[in-house]
């Protein structure tokens, strides 16, 4: 079951990105200011919209960890957070490049751009401290503290270019504000939603590893007690 | 068309791919670790059993 979902994820990932990325590369006009470089929009953003979605859904699921101790939510949480990170490091690099291209700088020390180097530490924390506890339960526990703790910084993350009195080199919401053209909303959402399908297979993927993590845990302490 | 802007844009794009594409080679070969060490435990579990001390 878990296997046809992924490989189904998988094709229809594909179905949706691969005309989109015709779309984009070779229907879709330049920019009038920045020229070719604004492709890279529809995987700088999906990336970091994405990482966000799976953050939430990984503060949401170390909760229910914290109330039900199954640990079902623990494993939802771990896999969650490790593809979220890869997504929070395609956002930074992607965004790095655009940068230097078009501000003629790699990194700017503004509130967007170093909250989100913050989230991607915190997050990379986490998943670097976890396998250093052996005891699964005090593992998932911790875990679980951690994983609240780190979400704090998403609220600064979506805030950092919408609060009045703070400048950014960053630009604004185009989406919100309206300044993105109408012709690039269907292939945006699309490079979204081809994010989506290909990080929630590799989701089930971790998933199931951590789940087999376990039973070697299991089997390794049932070894010791033969 | 501008080449400095292209070759950014290829470089975003590799950029993304590349760490995209390291990061399911790290996902499968944990999951080939795992399976193998699974699969040593279950057998030496089975061995005990077959033959306690």
């Amino acid at each position: 079951m878990r296997e046809k979902a992924i490989y189904l994820l998988a094709i229809l990932a594909a179905l949706v990105m691969i005309p989109n990325l015709k779309t984009v590369f070779m229907d879709l006009p330049d920019e009038a200011m920045q020229g070719a470089i604004y492709r890279i929009i529809f995987i700088h953003v999906p990336a970091a919209i994405n990482a966000q979605i799976f953050f939430t859904v990984s503060l949401i699921t170390s909760i229910l960890f914290l109330v039900k101790k199954n640990f079902v939510w623990d494993s939802i949480s771990v896999s969650c957070i490790e593809v979220g990170t890869m997504l929070v490091l395609v956002n930074l690099v992607t965004g790095s490049i655009w940068g230097r291209n078009q501000w003629g700088i790699w990194w700017a020390w503004d509130l967007r751009m170093t909250s989100q180097l913050m989230c991607f530490l915190l997050y990379l924390g986490y998943l670097l401290v976890r396998p250093a506890i052996a005891e699964p339960t005090q593992r998932a526990t911790l875990s679980a503290f951690v994983a609240i703790f780190a979400y704090a910084d998403i609220p600064l993350v979506l805030m950092a270019i919408r609060l009045p009195n703070v400048r950014t080199q960053h630009p604004g919401p185009v989406l919100e504000t309206g300044t993105m053209a109408k012709e690039f909303h269907a292939p945006f959402g699309l490079g979204v939603l081809a994010v989506f399908l290909i990080c929630t297979a590799l989701i089930l993927i971790r998933q199931h590893q951590e789940t087999a993590q376990r039973e070697i845990d299991s089997l390794r302490r049932e070894l010791h007690s033969i | 068309m501008d080449i400095t802007n292209l070759t950014f844009l290829f470089y975003g794009y590799s950029a993304a791919w590349i760490i995209i594409t390291a990061f399911v080679f790290l996902l499968v070969s944990r999951g080939r670790r795992i399976d193998r060490e699974l699969a040593r435990l279950k057998s030496l579990v089975a061995d005990k059993d077959n033959h306690p001390r």
